[in-house]
């Protein structure tokens, strides 16, 4: 940062707004394949724990430990293995859904009242006919609020494995604003990067309507 | 196993351990880091969290802020508090990591103050009342002992952020841990790096484990086998 240059340089901004553009659709690739491969990981990690109750605790220890290593740690950790790139930033952010998104997972299945399971048995519903047509829809409300949770924060996460060259706008935030003592760069890249964090997050809060319409019928919610 | 081999090298190596680079005062560093920012952040959000869980006032703000705090790069605020430092004349280094490190220690104590407080049971408040404490006394000596368990847990979520963070000032030129990390990864001297990974999982893991301990032990004598309330409050804050 030079004296008496001004601290936000809108003129960079619109000199940029291809780069910008690419960098933010990078950032939602990767927060999309995070959060995807978490959900393919923690969907039946949570129906097994539903079911043997026994292997919660260690399956969510091994996920509470996952959750407490820093990513930067998480890196190093990694690089030796699977080497510097997608592979290694990707195995980070997955790791970092799985505690929340199977927490919240066997929460809202835990939340459905026996009752209501014990009707559908009673109507000749199979297990599986059971889970996908009773349980799962009513769990619906808290398995979106973990996946809220989930989004935003790995939105937030990419831009660290800007270090290990991925990063979306953590190239921004980083590479050229930080390195480079780029105050307009960290800006946009931090404001660019909560933006898209407020869409997801409303653009999950619509499916859980779009799924739920009984609730709109005037019950509470789950 | 060559390359163990070359991390548990790096660690008994003797060069290791002297020097500013020793792990001895990188661990220091890091402890001083992280130990100054919770203390910072604990005097700020404390006296907050239990103002509003008190009062209720400014309730639905808190919630909005630190929800909106989660979509912040925990690396953005270290990446803000830069020009803020420069422009204060305090340099780089320390003074914006530790500046970045206490604005992320605030939002899980404020929010976890906030509802522990909340969370005690409105009769139990009335009684208090009705036995003639006065505010301050009631929160002191009937809500502050019944939220301390919650509210641990949000000093150990905002210790956890702390400790991750303080590896990142690596890249703001501050010491710690994450130069090990930051100077292995940048020299392709993948033992020293492995080696300061392990230093802050330890570190971290050891966090969690301490606040963990000290949860269980300050649940109030009358409460325990009360079901548990810490599991929602813990909402997710990964760094």
């Amino acid at each position: 940062m030079t004296d008496g240059a001004p601290f936000f340089r809108l003129d960079w901004v619109v000199d940029n707004l291809d780069m910008l553009a690419q960098r933010t659709g990078e950032h939602v690739v990767l927060t999309l394949i995070g959060v995807g491969f978490g959900i393919l990981i923690a969907f039946p990690v949570t129906l097994l724990i539903h079911r043997r109750r026994r292997l919660i605790g260690p399956v969510l220890g091994v996920a509470g430990i996952l959750y407490a290593i820093p990513s930067l740690a998480l890196f190093g950790l990694l690089i030796p293995v699977t080497g510097i790139g997608l592979v290694t930033a990707e195995i980070a952010l997955v790791s970092y859904t799985l505690l929340i998104l199977i927490r919240n997972g066997l929460a809202g299945l835990d939340g459905v009242a026996p009752e209501i399971v014990e009707a559908a048995t009673g109507m000749g519903h199979t297990r599986i006919q059971r889970l996908w047509r009773v349980q799962l829809p009513l769990a619906v409300p808290v398995i979106i609020a973990g996946l809220r949770i989930a989004t935003v924060t790995t939105i937030g996460l990419v831009a660290v494995t800007a270090l290990i060259g991925q990063g979306g706008l953590g190239f921004v935030i980083i590479t050229i604003g930080i390195n480079r003592f780029f105050p307009t760069a960290i800006l946009v890249g931090v404001g660019l990067s909560i933006l898209l964090a407020v869409l997801a997050d409303r653009g999950l809060v619509l499916a859980e309507r779009a799924l739920t319409p009984w609730a709109r019928a005037g019950s509470g919610e789950g | 196993m060559d390359f163990l081999a070359e991390v548990a090298a790096w660690f008994t190596d003797s060069a290791s351990w002297s020097g500013r680079d020793a792990i001895s005062a990188r661990v220091g560093e890091h402890l001083a880091l992280s130990g100054v920012s919770l203390l910072a952040g604990l005097a700020i959000a404390l006296p907050l969290g239990l103002f509003i869980g008190h009062t209720r006032r400014w309730a639905g703000a808190v919630v909005a802020i630190t929800n909106v705090g989660r979509a912040v790069p925990s690396v953005g605020i270290l990446g803000l508090a830069l020009p803020i430092t420069l422009q204060l004349g305090w340099g780089i280094g320390v003074p914006p990591t530790l500046l970045a490190l206490t604005v992320l220690a605030i939002p899980p104590i404020v929010l976890n103050a906030y509802v522990g407080i909340r969370d005690v049971e409105p009769e139990l408040v009335e009684a208090a009342r009705g036995m003639g404490m006065r505010e301050a006394q009631v929160l002191r000596r009937l809500e502050l002992p019944i939220a301390l368990p919650v509210i641990l847990a949000g000093v150990r979520t905002a210790s956890i952020q702390v400790i991750a963070t303080a590896t990142l000032g690596a890249i703001l030129s501050t010491g710690g841990l994450g130069r090990y990390i930051v100077d292995g990864f940048a020299r392709q001297d993948y033992p020293r790096m492995f080696g300061g990974a392990l230093l802050v999982m330890t570190l971290a893991l050891t966090s969690e484990v301490l606040f963990a301990l000290a949860q269980r032990a300050a649940v109030s004598p009358g409460l325990r086998g009360a079901p548990d309330r810490l599991s929602e409050t813990r909402a997710g804050l990964a760094v």
